[in-house]
Parts: structure tokens; C-alpha cells; sequence
């Protein structure tokens, strides 16, 4: 028998599930607010009503070109996922379907890469960025965000990869498939949910990567986290202008993160429900 | 041609050995059963004959050619799944058509093969479906039909219908026999279901622990169980096994006697017996008995039989079907 939940308590739970939300939402809500003040009102207090100005986005987009960082992020962001694909589709394959007593070792050794501040190896990562040439490159940062994004990416996949049953991947071999068969008419197939929602949560992660991405570039490869920061020191703080420049830079992947949503909760919450 | 032979077939997995070592032939178009209980090593043969396990030693001949260490596809055997394993992104003709896809075949032989299979299969109405939306009997059909339209030198059905509610399962199982006569290929068919094993099989193949107990036809399991596993394994309810005084007086160390074996009486017999349940199937009843100085024993009476629990009856072995074993369970 379904369990039932008196009126109140649900209204109580919805009520209390909209307020964490909008706790959430509410510096970047903010963000945009201020984004449309002018700079006497930014710093006026606390107010919810701008005036509607858009003389921040006039004076941002005036005093550096928002096209390059952005272009900047697309490559980057997208760039770092494909190639993060490309390694941890196969990786995910082998450990999924051919584990051996090491697979769950290896896969706790690379998230605990993850579990050290990123701050601990920015010496020897600049140095080599630098002796390698590769400080302010589009193609070192693209590598870089591949390679810290790459354990949860392998992660993803291989939970994803694991759903699927082996006797189908068997049946595939019986059938007269070669490997290559097997991964482009039965395993891709049926997983590209799975690689779809890794593909999208990997693109904001690395979109929203600010720690290599700043320290690692100047002015030619700079992504739209740059583009950010080089609004808050200058000259200065202004509100305004720096909110504007922050809805700038996340306008994009709202907007993807808003149409591709459904996707994202499906792949984040895959497995946790049989 | 579908003859498959096994020399001395062994497989471990680390330190545990599944298969210590087997001898084995299937004729060409026979339908072949093993049997045996849970964890005996019987799926892990079959797929040691697929080709999805490699063998730890011994080989596996093909219409005499070797074929150990043959990838599955080459071997030209055809797989039906416990679970189906259906490809879930694709039609049900898609399904059928993978194989012929795989081969390269052309499209209007695929088209004109996977049309065949689904008449075969009564499947034509369901060729645009995903196996999704199909039963379990449906789906089970498309796995077969994924399967014959191959023309494989062999069929290998790993306990295909285990997943089956009881009536379907009968139903399934006279189709899969109905097939055999018609295709007139090899089949060996894995089950953990003795009643499956013997309505299906030409020769059963008793497994226990990776050893092969017996071989041979149904009836002859039945009348000539060669030991006290098989005797006990073949044979629905299974048969009385008795030990100790009851025993020797017929020269054994056990003996056996199958429920239908005992006649009954309620006046006069060699073992006075208190009913315990009976239960009654309509055209047989069968009476879970206390026999005096024996112990507990499975008669099977008439339907009709008319007794109540606790009632007092008088049971007598048929002498000629008394099945003997020495203290090792090797029948004598």
C-alpha cells in the first residue's frame, strides 16, 4: 500500500525544498540583478529592484572584447571533453567488462587525485606549463582540463558501462561481431544516454574550472573565468561592471544546463535507482 | 552437420577448479540435456563449447575440426540467453537481422531470412517492436529467431526458460522440441530442471560438480541410474532412498524405490505406514508416509485414492524395481 502524506506536511516539505532553492540560486539571482544597476546603486545596499541600466554591459563589452573569451571557453570546454571521452571510453570499457583484481584499486587512485587541493601542484605544473611552452595556450589548458576532469569522466562511464549486461555484449559475439561491431552496434547504442549526460556535465565542470584556467593564461588563451576576474582588480571594485561580466559568463551554460537538464539528472542519478 | 566432441575439457577459475576434466560426444542432430543442480558446472561447459570461456585444458572438436581456441562467431554455434540478452535499441526484425548483418549478407536475403524466422515463430505482427514491448514468451521467441536464422551447426540454449511462469514454460517447451524435429540440428540444452530434461532430451548428460555422472537416454536414467546421485536427481518426486537393516536384507548398503514402484494396500503388506500429507493432483495422488523401521517415504496412488492424514496403510516394493547400491552409491 502506497504510504500516505497528510496535506500539511507535504505543503511543509515543499515550502522548505523552495527556500534551499532559492538559498541556492540566489547569489547568482543576485548576480543578475546587480548586472542591470548602475554603480551608485551597486553599492547603495541591499536592493532586489535595479533600475534597469545597461550601461554595465555597454561599458564591459567597450572595455574588452567578450567574443574572444568566450570562443576561448567554447574550445576549451568542449575540446577538454572530447578528448576526455576519447581516454575514458576505452578505459571504462576495459574495467567494466574485463576487471581484474586491481580495476577497483585503480579506479580509487585516480579519484583520489581529486582529493588533493589543486594549489599543492601549481609550482611544478606552471614550471612545466612554462618550460613546455605552454603557458597562455589554448592547447595546454585544453590538456589540462582533460586530465583533471578525467577521473570523473572514467567514473561516470564505468558506472554507466556496468548497467549494461555482459550476455548482451556475449550474444553480440555470437552473433559473428567483431569487437569493433560489438562497441559501434550494441555497446554505444545503449549507452549513449550515459555518455551524453558525461559529455554535459563535463563540459560545465570544465567551463567553470577557474583555478588552472586563471593562473595558466594572460590574454590569448583566457576563458570567460578570466574574463571575470580582470573586471575585479584593476581599477577597483566595481559591482555593476563585474556582475555584469559574471552573467556574461555563465549566461551560456545556464542556458545549456536549462535545455539539457532532464539528461543531466538522469545520468547523475543513474544507478541509484533499480 | 553438428557432431561436437570433448577430450578431456578442463576449466579453474584461480585455484577453484569448476570442470576437472570431461569426455564427451554429441551426435550430429541430437538434442542434448544437461542437468544438474545449481553451481554443478553445467552453464560453464556450455559456454566453454560457445566459446565465451577459454579452457584450461583439453579441446573441443567441431565435425572433427578443432575449434579451442576459436573465437564464438567462428565456431558457427547460435546462443539462446537465460536473460534473452535482446539488443533493447532495436526492432525485433533488427534483432533477428543482426547475425545475417554481421555476415554480411545482403539486404534483401536478411529481409527475406528474418521474415521467414518470424512466420517460423509466429513473430510477424511484432517485427517493428522493441523487445521492450514484448512478453516474455515473445521475447523468448525473437532470441530463438535470433538464433536459427543463422543456420547454425548448433544450437546452445542456456536455461532458457527459467525465466518463465510455469504454463508458458510448458508452452515454450514443446516448441522448442516441435523446432528440433523440424530443424533436425544439434541442440544441447542446459537446465537445472529434471521434467525439462527428460520430456526434451534425446540423451541427458547428469552433471555434479563438474563431473559427468551418467549419460545416456531418459528412460535408461530412469531404469538404470548407474548411482545414488542420479538416482536421486531423476525422477519427479524423487525416489525413496533407504538405508541401514531394510537395505541389507536386499544385499545393499542402500535402495532405492521410486514412489510409483510401491503398490499399496490397506490390509496386508511388507511395510505398515502412518499417511502424513497427501497430495492429491487429479490424476495422481501423492502420500508423504511414516513406513514403520524405514522411515519416511513418497508413494504415488490413484487420483482417487480416498485417505486421510494419520491413516494406517500397508506398502510392498515391486521386487524387479528395487534399485541397489553399495556403501560408495555405485549401483550394483
Amino acid at each position: 500500500m502506497a504510504r500516505t502524506v497528510p496535506t500539511g506536511t507535504k505543503l511543509g516539505w515543499t515550502i522548505a525544498a523552495w527556500v534551499v532553492a532559492l538559498l541556492i540560486f540566489f547569489p547568482i539571482l543576485y548576480t543578475i540583478v546587480t548586472s542591470f544597476k548602475s554603480e551608485t546603486e551597486a553599492i547603495a545596499g541591499f536592493n532586489l529592484v535595479p533600475s534597469g541600466t545597461l550601461e554595465s554591459y555597454r561599458e564591459v563589452q567597450s572595455q574588452y572584447n567578450y567574443f574572444k573569451p568566450f570562443m576561448n571557453s567554447v574550445i576549451i570546454a568542449v575540446g577538454s571533453t572530447i578528448l576526455a571521452l576519447l581516454v575514458a571510453i576505452p578505459a571504462a570499457w576495459s574495467m567494466a567488462f574485463s576487471p581484474t583484481k586491481r580495476t577497483k584499486d585503480i579506479l580509487m587512485w585516480m579519484l583520489s587525485t581529486k582529493m588533493m587541493p589543486a594549489v599543492a601542484v601549481l609550482v611544478p605544473m606552471y614550471l612545466i606549463f612554462r618550460d613546455w611552452g605552454l603557458l597562455d595556450s589554448r592547447i595546454g589548458l585544453t590538456v589540462m582540463l582533460m586530465l583533471i576532469n578525467l577521473p570523473i569522466v572514467v567514473w561516470m562511464l564505468y558506472t554507466y558501462f556496468r548497467e549494461i549486461p555482459g550476455e548482451i555484449l556475449e550474444a553480440a559475439r555470437m552473433d559473428g561481431a567483431t569487437l569493433w561491431g560489438e562497441i559501434v552496434y550494441v555497446l554505444t547504442p545503449m549507452a549513449v544516454p550515459g555518455i551524453a549526460s558525461t559529455l554535459l556535465l563535463n563540459i560545465i565542470l570544465a567551463w567553470n574550472e577557474a583555478f588552472w584556467t586563471i593562473r595558466l593564461t594572460t590574454t590569448n588563451a583566457a576563458p570567460l573565468t578570466a574574463f571575470i576576474v580582470s573586471f575585479s582588480s584593476p581599477q577597483g571594485l566595481f559591482w555593476a561592471k563585474l556582475s555584469a561580466a559574471s552573467t556574461l559568463a555563465i549566461a551560456p551554460i545556464l542556458v545549456l544546463g536549462w535545455f539539457s537538464q532532464k539528461q543531466l539528472v538522469r545520468g547523475l542519478t543513474f544507478g541509484a535507482v533499480k | 552437420m553438428g557432431n561436437i566432441t570433448l577430450r578431456q575439457v578442463s576449466k579453474s577459475f584461480g585455484a577453484a577448479t569448476i570442470i576437472p576434466n570431461i569426455d564427451l560426444n554429441i551426435e550430429d542432430g541430437e538434442f542434448v540435456v544437461f542437468v544438474g543442480p545449481s553451481g554443478c558446472g553445467k552453464s560453464t561447459l556450455l559456454r566453454l563449447i560457445a566459446g565465451l570461456e577459454d579452457v584450461s585444458g583439453g579441446t573441443i572438436g567441431i565435425d572433427g575440426r578443432d575449434v579451442t581456441n576459436e573465437a564464438p562467431a567462428r565456431r558457427k554455434l547460435a546462443m539462446v540467453f537465460q536473460s534473452y540478452a535482446l539488443y533493447p535499441h532495436m526492432t525485433v526484425a533488427k534483432n533477428i537481422a543482426f547475425p545475417l548483418k554481421m555476415a554480411g549478407e545482403n539486404r534483401e536475403t536478411i529481409d527475406r531470412k528474418v521474415r521467414e524466422a518470424a512466420r517460423v515463430l509466429n513473430l510477424t505482427d511484432y517485427l517493428d517492436r522493441r523487445p521492450g514491448q514484448l512478453s516474455g514468451g515473445q521475447r523468448q521467441r525473437v532470441a530463438i529467431g535470433r538464433a536459427i536464422v543463422r543456420q547454425p551447426t548448433a544450437f546452445l540454449f542456456d536455461e532458457p526458460l527459467s525465466n518463465l511462469d510455469a504454463a508458458l514454460r510448458g508452452t515454450m517447451r514443446l516448441e522448442i522440441s516441435e523446432l528440433h524435429h523440424q530443424l533436425k540440428t544439434t541442440m544441447i540444452y542446459v537446465t537445472h530442471d529434471q521434467i525439462e530434461a527428460m520430456t526434451m532430451a534425446d540423451k541427458i548428460v547428469v552433471l555434479n560438480a563438474g563431473r559427468v555422472e551418467q549419460v545416456g537416454s531418459p528412460m535408461e536414467l530412469y531404469r538404470s541410474p548407474q548411482n545414488l546421485f542420479v538416482a536421486g536427481f531423476i525422477g519427479s518426486p524423487r525416489m525413496n532412498l533407504i538405508d541401514g537393516e531394510t537395505a541389507g536384507k536386499h544385499g545393499a548398503h542402500t535402495i532405492g524405490i521410486r514412489p510409483e514402484h510401491l503398490t499399496i494396500s490397506t490390509s496386508e503388506g511388507a511395510w505398515k505406514a502412518s499417511v502424513g500429507v497427501a497430495e492429491h493432483l487429479g490424476s495422481d495422488t501423492f502420500l508423504h508416509v511414516q513406513a514403520e523401521g524405514v522411515g519416511p517415504l513418497t508413494v504415488r496412488a490413484d487420483g482417487e485414492f480416498a485417505v486421510r492424514h494419520g491413516d494406517t496403510i500397508y506398502l510392498s516394493p515391486i521386487s524387479s524395481k528395487v534399485h541397489r547400491f553399495d556403501q560408495n552409491g555405485k549401483a550394483i
